[in-house]
């Protein structure tokens, strides 16, 4: 007991005070970079709403109304094909397609773009055959296209690790001296997982051109983003590696084009990676496999409702003459016209050839994968036979 | 392996004995001066030559850009690989020790392993991980594990390790040269054992996935790799007193195993014992022994033997003697062959 209060009064005496010297900083010690420019903005990015539409490209604008109305239909269409057992699982992005569109259309042709198993819309907004796209949630193969053909990674499963893939990605194209951008995706969720901070932290010291998208969309499946960080925001997380962090709201498609635009052109000329957040909201459940409602209540849902991103855009181009009646239908039966196909085309049975499973696990076939090969031949043979 | 790349011509040999650390070296040198697309990067590998100095030089002959410090993160080393694979280079990745690798197994088995096969082949990963493994350097703790279990037990990685200072020159060109990802598993207290072979003439490459018998024998064939390579032989010799003529195969690849060599091997002597340092149970000995007895069952005096490190985590330096399969701890293995049924 004495020894304890001996202590704690040792403790509260000022540190040093008693010493004839002052202490001086450590001799290696600078800032590497001033940290007052990488800060976020208090406030998400509205554009919507503001004086800053009137410079936006029309063509644009519209271009990116088209897509959101055709990225909401595939999600209504993709959660329908999970209720009808032709999806094993869809995890949608309602409420979230400004987001998607915006980091499609914010890429050049020669950028990559290295999606989670959640941007689907993202995929098929950059040109991706919608069915292509789905193979992974479908069960047939786990990536149903080439990568390089659109420069899509594949879907990635695992959380955040796709990230320091688009950082070595962005670093090699950059040693060729290829002028590419890789834009990678993530969710609130993947910020806490430790390929984020080593994909960030890559990132910045080599200053790959690399843009970092994070959709806040409030939940990892059913934990709040308040049980996720104790962050002031995800952006800010950008300030301890030394790159900007930037925040926008997600639900206004023409400011996270522009921010993510900035970000992929700042990146090609060698400024180096940004974090951008996204501040959206989930209105579906995580998966058709989960019950929201265990974890949100549906006035929250309500208010995000009233802040969608479709209806944002669609009443500022209204009020702007850019949209009218014909604009709209014309929207909604392209958007009609891709659920049809697509609906379609997953109704079709895809045919599968069992012996793909040893096609691409090696370069050349072991030993060992051609006795199993020939395992499964024997044992397709017999069951032909049997008919 | 299709792709691999040819011997030099031999020049005047050096008579200077060499080391597997300057085999390994000359043999990333070799590799990045014929292929401007293989890149070197880990932590310490550039200005410091990797603690091991195996990487010694490149970053001063290649630049910073092709052999490359990295931020100390290995999740993050093996992730930009897989990236710049994707755009079309090859990696060479250092793990600087064996139990430092962990944090990276989520990027090799989710990623490195899967890649080409998730993407039906059109995202090859030609990626080389160099891991120097195994005990028998005095290391503290993390930094003796044998992890080869692991690596076997994940489809799509090669698993390769050399025993002599000519393999580790011939295994890591042909990794290198491999269109797939190969853990490359380096004994590192062999990094200092001296052949005559000549940096200036190295061996011929061989394909990946081809054991090799080190000694003919007669009465039994001792299985192994890496560390235990030298173990075995040593043991041979001693055996030879007892009346025992050993037959030694030096697996070089766990992954593609060779049961061509091994099968024939055991064929001919009816009795096998199984070496290595990690530990017995669910370890690579266990897949080798019901491997050789699917195959030699009716040719087997005896049945298939381990002598494998104790299922502990790897103890503490001043007792890893005690834990590391030696010479007695084989030859007591191969005295328990005289198998006699009932006994």
């Amino acid at each position: 007991m004495d020894s304890l209060q001996q202590r704690s009064s040792t403790v509260q005496e000022p540190p040093g005070a008693a010493l004839a010297y002052r202490p001086t900083p450590p001799p290696a010690w600078q800032p590497r970079t001033d940290p007052a420019p990488l800060l976020p903005d208090a406030e998400p990015l509205r554009v919507l709403g503001t004086d800053a539409v009137a410079d936006a490209d029309p063509e644009l604008l519209r271009r990116l109304y088209a897509e959101l109305v055709r990225g909401r239909r595939y999600n209504a269409q993709a959660t329908a094909l999970t209720k009808q057992g032709r999806l094993a699982v869809y995890p949608s992005t309602t409420g979230q397609e400004a987001c998607e569109v915006a980091a499609a259309l914010a890429l050049e042709e020669r950028d990559w773009l290295f999606p989670s198993y959640r941007d689907t819309l993202a995929a098929v907004a950059r040109g991706l055959d919608p069915v292509q796209a789905l193979t992974l949630l479908r069960g047939d193969w786990h990536t149903g296209y080439d990568p390089h053909e659109h420069r899509i990674a594949p879907l990635c499963t695992p959380l955040a690790t796709q990230l320091p893939h688009a950082v070595g990605l962005a670093h090699a194209a950059r040693l060729k001296g290829d002028d590419v951008v890789a834009l990678a995706m993530v969710g609130d969720g993947g910020t806490s997982e430790g390929d984020f901070h080593e994909a960030l932290n890559f990132a910045a010291v080599w200053q790959a051109p690399v843009v970092f998208f994070v959709q806040n969309n409030g939940f990892a499946i059913s934990v709040p983003l308040a049980k996720q960080t104790a962050a002031p925001s995800l952006a800010h997380k950008a300030v301890g590696y030394g790159m900007p962090g930037r925040l926008v709201d997600g639900n206004d498609a023409v400011a996270v084009h522009q921010v993510l635009t900035e970000a992929v052109t700042r990146a090609r000329r060698g400024g180096g990676p940004t974090l951008v957040e996204a501040v959206t909201y989930r209105i579906d459940a995580h998966t058709n496999a989960d019950d929201a409602t265990r974890y949100r209540g549906d006035g929250e849902v309500e208010t995000w409702r009233a802040h969608d991103p479709i209806l944002l855009l669609e009443r500022e181009l209204t009020e702007r003459g850019l949209l009218d009646e014909d604009g709209r239908r014309e929207a909604a039966e392209a958007a009609e016209t891709m659920a049809a196909a697509l609906r379609e085309r997953m109704n079709a049975d895809p045919v599968l050839d069992p012996m793909d499973l040893f096609a691409h696990v090696y370069a050349e076939r072991t030993a060992q994968l051609r006795e199993q090969a020939e395992q499964l031949r024997a044992e397709l043979d017999a069951e032909s036979e049997a008919g | 392996m299709t792709t691999h790349a040819t011997a030099r011509p031999a020049a005047k040999a050096a008579a200077k004995p060499a080391t597997m650390a300057q085999a390994l070296q000359r043999a990333m040198r070799d590799a990045m001066a014929e292929d401007p697309t293989v890149h070197v990067l880990g932590e310490d590998v550039g200005t410091l030559g990797g603690v091991f100095r195996v990487t010694d030089g490149l970053a001063k002959e290649f630049g910073e850009d092709r052999c490359t410090d990295t931020p100390l993160a290995e999740a993050g080393i093996l992730g930009t690989a897989v990236g710049m694979a994707m755009y079309g280079l090859r990696p060479v990745v250092e793990m600087q020790f064996d139990a430092f690798a962990y944090p990276a197994f989520e990027q090799l088995i989710s990623h490195v392993s899967r890649m080409r096969n998730r993407t039906r082949g059109a995202m090859p990963m030609p990626i080389v991980v160099r891991v120097p493994y195994g005990g028998g350097i005095g290391g503290v703790e993390h930094h003796s594990d044998s992890s080869e279990a692991y690596y076997m037990a994940t489809p799509g990685l090669h698993v390769v390790t050399p025993a002599t200072v000519e393999d580790a020159y011939g295994l890591l060109r042909a990794a290198i040269a491999s269109d797939d990802p190969v853990v490359f598993l380096e004994p590192k207290r062999l990094y200092w054992s001296k052949s005559d072979w000549s940096p200036e003439a190295p061996a011929a490459v061989e394909p990946i996935g081809k054991a090799v018998v080190r000694r003919r024998g007669t009465s039994a064939t001792l299985i192994t790799y890496g560390p235990s390579l030298p173990v075995c032989m040593e043991a041979a010799e001693a055996a030879q007193a007892e009346g025992w003529d050993l037959e030694v195969v030096d697996l070089r690849s766990l992954v593609p195993f060779d049961d061509e060599t091994v099968a024939a091997s055991v064929k001919r002597t009816g009795r096998a014992v199984v070496v290595h340092e990690s530990a017995g149970f669910g370890g690579p000995g266990g897949e080798i022994a019901a491997r050789v007895t699917e195959r030699c069952f009716h040719h087997l005096e005896a049945p298939v033997l381990r002598v494998a490190g104790f299922d502990i985590p790897y103890p503490p330096p001043m007792l890893e003697r005690h834990h590391l399969p030696g010479v007695d701890r084989v030859l007591d293995a191969v005295a328990r062959l005289q198998w006699e049924a009932g006994s």
